[in-house]
C-alpha cells in the first residue's frame, strides 16, 4: 500500500458516521499531518487524534459534514516534520528502575550504555493515549526495541520512566502497566488545572536530564 | 448555587455526568459523558435545563437522595419503582420535591442506567470543561458516596415545559436490533466473520461497563494476523480482541485501541447499549 502526502491520494478509512481514520506511511507523516490539520482545522472538527500510523478525525455533524472534512483532509499537505515547532521539555531523570538491568541485558548492552543512550537521545512525542498526559516518545537516536513485560504490573508509580517496543514514556500517575521501568522523574506531567493540562503534547520535543546528585 | 442534594446511599455506581469532554483526545483524554445521551437530553429538557447541565447517572439502582432545599427533578433512562417520600414517581415526568423529600431508585426493572435530572443542574466543579466522571481516566468528580452534598446550579434554559411528553416508553427488555455502519478494519476479518456479525444473536456479557459492552457469541475470525498499531477509536466502535468476541465501546472508552474495529454502531443505536442488561440479546443490521 502506498500513501502520498498531501496530494489527495491519502488512504482515508471510515470510522462510523462522525469520524474518519487517515492512514499515514510512518510516525513522521502522522505528526506532520496532525500539525497541518491542527493549523487549518475548520469549525466543527472536534478531535484530531494522532496514533502510531494514523490520525483519527472526528466531527460534529451539526457543524460540518463528514464529506467536507474528508475533502479538507485529502487536500491538506503534510507539514514538514522540522516545521512542527515545539519547545523542548526537559525531564529530570534518576535511572533507578526495577527493570533497568534486565532491559540492558535483553538488549545486550551495559546499564551505562542504556542510560547514556536514553539521556543522549532527542525524543519526540509521537502521540498520546493510554492515560491522560501519557506521551509515546520516539527518537531517531534510539535504536532499541524492548519487549513489554510478560506479566504487567498492577501498580506502576507516577513518574516511572519506561520502555516498550521502540517507545519510551513516563507514567503521569499511578496505574497498571506493562512497560519495563528504567527510572523515575519528579516532573509533573499531568495537571488538569494547567493550560495545557499535559506537559507532553503531540509533536513536542523531550530530553531526559540526569538529576543532580543521583546515580 | 440554588440548593443542595445529599446522597444518603450511592447504590451500585452513581456518577455525575454531562455531555463530556470533546476536544481533548490528542492529549489522551476521552469524551466520557452520559452513557445514555438521549436520557440525559430528555432529563434536562423535562426540567427546563440547558443541554450541557450535569445530571446523576445511577447504574442498576440503589441511589437514595435527599432534596435538602427542594427541587424539580425528572428520572429518565432505566425504569423502576422510583419513590419520593414513599410515593410513586412517574418516569420521564418533571416532579417537584419539597424541601427534605427523599428520592429512592430501586433496582431497575427495565434498562440499566437511571438518569436523574435536577432543575439547575448538578454544579460540582468542572475538570477540563466538563463535570463528567471518566471511569477509565479517573477524571472528574469521584463516584457518589453516602454523605456527599451536591450543589444545585442555575443552568436553566427556560421554564419547566408544561406538557413535554405525552407518551413515555421503557427501555427494551428483549432483543435489541442495532444499526452498524462501516468501521476502518472490516477487511481484517474473513467473509464468514463479517457475515456472522450480522447473523448472530449476541448476548450481553456481565463484564460490561461504561468503557464497553462485551458481546458473547461465536469468535469472529481474522484474515489479517498480527498486531494492529494502536489507533484512534470512537464511541460505538466494535473492536475485536484476539478472543474474537466483540466489544462495543461506550462513553469512557480509551482514546486509542490496539484491536481492529470491524464496524461502528450507528449514532441512532448507541444509546441503547447503555441500557442493555447482562444476558440480553442483541442483533445487528446494516444502518
Amino acid at each position: 500500500m502506498s500513501t502520498v502526502a498531501g496530494d489527495g491520494a491519502r488512504r482515508i478509512l471510515p470510522s462510523g458516521e462522525h469520524a474518519v481514520l487517515v492512514e499515514c506511511a510512518d510516525a513522521d507523516e502522522v505528526l506532520g499531518l496532525h500539525a497541518a490539520l491542527t493549523a487549518s482545522r475548520p469549525d466543527g472538527v472536534v478531535d484530531l487524534v494522532p496514533a502510531a500510523r494514523t490520525v483519527l478525525v472526528t466531527v460534529d455533524p451539526a457543524r460540518i459534514a463528514l464529506e467536507t472534512a474528508t475533502s479538507w483532509i485529502a487536500h491538506t499537505a503534510t507539514a514538514p516534520i522540522d516545521a512542527v515547532a515545539s519547545e523542548v521539555v526537559e525531564l529530570p531523570a534518576r535511572y533507578d528502575g526495577d527493570d533497568l538491568t534486565a532491559a540492558a541485558t535483553t538488549l545486550g548492552i551495559s546499564v551505562e550504555e542504556l542510560v547514556a543512550a536514553h539521556l543522549g537521545a532527542t525524543w519526540r512525542v509521537a502521540f498520546t493515549g493510554f492515560a491522560p498526559g501519557f506521551g509515546y516518545l520516539v527518537s531517531d537516536d534510539w535504536p532499541y526495541d524492548v519487549p513489554r513485560l510478560a506479566n504487567p504490573r498492577t501498580r506502576v508509580p507516577a513518574g516511572a520512566i519506561g520502555l516498550a517496543g521502540a517507545y519510551s514514556g513516563v507514567y503521569p500517575r499511578e496505574s497498571p502497566g506493562g512497560w519495563q521501568l528504567i527510572g523515575t522523574t519528579d516532573a509533573e506531567l499531568w495537571n488538569p488545572a494547567a493550560d495545557p493540562p499535559a506537559r507532553l503534547v503531540p509533536g513536542g520535543t523531550v530530553r531526559f536530564v540526569r538529576q543532580e546528585g543521583e546515580s | 448555587m440554588t440548593g443542595r442534594l445529599t446522597v444518603l446511599a450511592p447504590g451500585a455506581l452513581s456518577l455525575v455526568e454531562d455531555l463530556g469532554r470533546p476536544g481533548w483526545a490528542h492529549l489522551g483524554v476521552g469524551g466520557s459523558g452520559a452513557a445514555d445521551r438521549a436520557a440525559l437530553g430528555l432529563a434536562n429538557r423535562l426540567v427546563g435545563n440547558a443541554p450541557h447541565a450535569a445530571a446523576l447517572e445511577c447504574a442498576i439502582g440503589g441511589l437514595h437522595l435527599r432534596f435538602d432545599d427542594g427541587a424539580w427533578f425528572a428520572v429518565t433512562g432505566a425504569w423502576g419503582d422510583v419513590t419520593l417520600d414513599g410515593e410513586a414517581v412517574r418516569p420521564e415526568t418533571a416532579t417537584r420535591a419539597r424541601p427534605g423529600a427523599e428520592l429512592v431508585l430501586p433496582t431497575a426493572a427495565h434498562g440499566l442506567r437511571y438518569v436523574v435530572g435536577v432543575r439547575g443542574g448538578i454544579a460540582v466543579p468542572r475538570v477540563l470543561g466538563s463535570r463528567s466522571r471518566d471511569t477509565l481516566a479517573g477524571l472528574g468528580p469521584d463516584p457518589l458516596a453516602a454523605g456527599d452534598a451536591l450543589p444545585i446550579g442555575d443552568e436553566t434554559a427556560g421554564a419547566i415545559p408544561a406538557l413535554d411528553r405525552l407518551t413515555a416508553w421503557a427501555p427494551v427488555d428483549d432483543q435489541v436490533v442495532a444499526g452498524l455502519v462501516p468501521g476502518p478494519r472490516a477487511d481484517w476479518f474473513t467473509d464468514a466473520a463479517r457475515l456472522a456479525l450480522f447473523e448472530t444473536e449476541w448476548r450481553v456479557s456481565p463484564q460490561s461497563d461504561r468503557i464497553g459492552v462485551r458481546l458473547d457469541g461465536p469468535a469472529l475470525e481474522r484474515l489479517v494476523p498480527g498486531e494492529l498499531a494502536s489507533e484512534g477509536v470512537v464511541r460505538g466502535s466494535v473492536q475485536v480482541p484476539p478472543t474474537g468476541t466483540p466489544t462495543v465501546l461506550l462513553a469512557d472508552h480509551p482514546v486509542t485501541g490496539g484491536y481492529p474495529v470491524i464496524a461502528v454502531v450507528s449514532g441512532a443505536s448507541i444509546d441503547a447499549f447503555a441500557q442493555l442488561r447482562p444476558g440480553q440479546a442483541v442483533r445487528f443490521r446494516h444502518a
